[in-house]
């Protein structure tokens, strides 16, 4: 059953400098978040899934069901791939009732118009909709058209549906309840699912896999929690507020970049390696002793005040060890932290 | 009257003409005198008390039967042929698709009678086409009611090519995306989404291109000519009859008059009829 519908896809796509080369696995019931800056080839890997362009290179198949493959110019049309997509605007057909929306696509598929509409009632009450099956889309809020769009998307029983950005124009609170919604639809239903996200929530609380994108390649794979808490990528690290820093090895500490000076402990790489070292921003101590910086900008915290360093070093301070700091623009800190609080690995090759 | 776009996010519509500088008025007036005077002139001039025997008089009854059938057969010839090509139009790119919307609009911008000697030109009994068509299948159009469609097709289409593109270029493709990863063909995004979210467009460039149909004089007047029951349409009786051949001014007023109303009448049921409403 799970290799019958697990989607695997290899996508090249060659678009003047920019080279998307990027590989990912999605299997029933289970989430993959694919992150990464604007830029990165999200769209173009999601356009290449659902059948909307031709890689340069590669395949994409659902279990042993080719859709696209470059070697032989094979490319099933979009609406006959049994790939749903959810986009961060639901586009939700404005002539059409809710219920209406959500039948079209049992309805496309040839079912009778009297079932397409008892099981589109269906899928408006699992995602908590009944009562509003009649209204138009104007009469409906920016969360309950997602809603609609959700189910719309699950109602032909796809194998994979597409998230990409579902929750980006919703308030915290209605993201949170689709979040959920999602969650939950995808594994009662099976589906194989590929969330594009920017957003860290998402991938924390919906994703299994986490793939990061950068630059037209994945850097960075792996399960979510382990990826976040110990990336290996400065866009990785940038998105879960690590600090990352490469430098040269020197006596058991790295020096990087802006005289930064981060000793590494007992595990620490052979003198004159590169290597990186990723540290939390609350692990940073500042006193009289470390590496001498000043400061960029400062900002508020989640738990303080986040204080912006040269190095691009992020230091979080509890309000109290703030107000005691001088904190303006230009003003030198020095800095350190503890090599227990360090992890350390080979720099990837540049 | 642009066909505005029909989006899910509109909730509702604001009013906001307080902002618009003053003078901007005396402009506006005498745009309004200059399209409104002329009709009231008409309205004024009409001799009211033989008016209902104008209007009924056999003549004008031919006219305007004419008139309506052959304007309601163009209208159709344009929306079979014009909205596909409306369609292929908007989804294409590139110079052969910018060099073929100029094209389709250049009847828009040509003077009516030298379409009228084009068309001549092209299908009159010397003509480029117009030769064959005798010479094979005995076929003559010029001065025909058939000659009376064509040409008004051919000044009409474009109205409605530009307005039914213009208002598929605007609704995009987002939703025709969405409805085929829903599993629909081709033929039921365009049957069930795309062409109902480009109603409002679809019936301004319905009215736009009957107007023009009703209303078209030039082209007809050449290639069609001026046969009273056969040819003469309203526009070419209104115009026979002021030059005074046969009846009189009055009745060219009367006649005038009764286009003017059948006009109202088109646009007032366009109006009325409000589209998405059903499927």
């Amino acid at each position: 059953m799970t290799a019958e519908s697990t989607l695997h896809a290899r996508v090249v796509v060659r678009r003047g400098a920019f080279v998307l080369d990027a590989e990912i696995e999605a299997r029933p019931g289970r989430i993959v978040a694919v992150v990464g800056p604007n830029g990165a080839g999200k769209s173009t890997l999601l356009d290449a899934i659902a059948g909307l362009l031709m890689p340069d290179e590669g395949r994409v198949a659902i279990g042993d069901r080719v859709l696209t493959d470059a070697a032989t110019g094979r490319r099933v049309r979009p609406e006959h791939r049994s790939v749903g997509l959810l986009g961060q605007d639901p586009l939700v057909f404005p002539h059409l009732s809710a219920l209406e929306n959500v039948a079209f696509g049992p309805r496309s598929s040839g079912t009778s118009a009297r079932d397409a509409r008892r099981a589109a009632a269906t899928w408006l009450e699992a995602v908590g909709l009944a009562d509003l099956a009649d209204r138009r889309p104007d009469a409906l809020s920016g969360g309950q058209r997602q809603r609609v769009a959700l189910a719309r998307a699950l109602a032909p029983r796809p194998a994979v549906v597409l998230l990409d950005e579902p929750f980006a124009q919703l308030d915290v609170r209605t993201a949170a309840e689709l979040r959920d919604l999602v969650r939950e639809q995808v594994r009662r239903t099976g589906t194989a699912a590929v969330l594009v996200t920017h957003d860290l929530v998402d991938a924390l609380t919906l994703a299994d896999h986490v793939v990061v994108l950068h630059d037209g390649r994945v850097v960075e794979e792996g399960d979510v929690l382990a990826v976040l808490t110990d990336p290996a990528h400065p866009f990785t690290a940038a998105l879960a507020g690590v600090n990352l820093v490469v430098g040269t090895m020197s006596d058991g500490a790295l020096v990087g970049p802006g005289g930064v000076v981060v000793p590494c402990g007992p595990d620490a790489p052979p003198p004159g390696s590169r290597a990186q070292v990723t540290f939390a921003p609350a692990a940073v101590r500042v006193g009289a002793a470390g590496w001498e910086t000043r400061v960029v900008d400062v900002e508020n915290g989640a738990t303080g005040v986040r204080v912006r360093t040269t190095a691009d070093v992020v230091v979080d301070l509890a309000p109290a060890a703030a107000a005691a700091l001088d904190l303006r623009v230009g003003s030198p800190l020095r800095l350190a932290v503890d090599p227990g609080d360090v992890r350390v690995r080979p720099a990837p090759p540049a | 009257m642009r066909p505005s776009a029909r989006t899910g996010a509109s909730t509702g519509t604001t009013t906001g003409t307080t902002s618009a500088p003053r003078l901007l008025w005396v402009p506006a007036a005498l745009a309004v005198g200059l399209l409104v005077l002329p009709v009231v002139a008409l309205v004024v001039r009409a001799d009211w008390s033989s008016l209902p025997s104008d209007v009924t008089s056999p003549a004008a009854v031919r006219a305007l039967t004419l008139s309506l059938t052959t304007s309601v057969t163009a209208t159709v010839i344009c929306l079979v042929l014009g909205v596909p090509l409306a369609v292929l139009l908007a989804r294409a790119s590139g110079w052969a698709a910018d060099l073929l919307r100029a094209l389709v609009t250049l009847p828009l911008v040509l003077p009516p009678t030298v379409g009228g000697i084009a068309l001549l030109y092209l299908l009159g009994r010397r003509g480029l086409l117009g030769e064959s068509l005798d010479a094979w299948f005995g076929i003559r159009l010029p001065f025909t009611t058939a000659a009376v469609v064509i040409a008004q097709a051919f000044v009409a289409m474009p109205f409605l090519v530009l307005g039914v593109e213009g208002a598929l270029r605007t609704a995009g493709t987002r939703y025709e995306v969405v409805a085929a990863t829903l599993g629909a063909g081709r033929w039921t995004v365009l049957r069930r989404i795309t062409l109902p979210l480009v109603a409002p467009g679809l019936i301004s460039g319905t009215v736009l291109c009957f107007a023009r149909a009703l209303g078209e004089f030039g082209a007809t007047a050449l290639f069609a000519g001026n046969t009273p029951g056969v040819t003469q349409t309203m526009p070419l009786a209104i115009y026979s009859a002021f030059n005074g051949s046969g009846v009189t001014q009055g009745t060219a007023v009367a006649l005038s008059l009764l286009l003017v109303a059948a006009a109202v009448a088109v646009l007032l049921a366009a109006r009325a009829w409000r589209p998405g409403r059903a499927e």
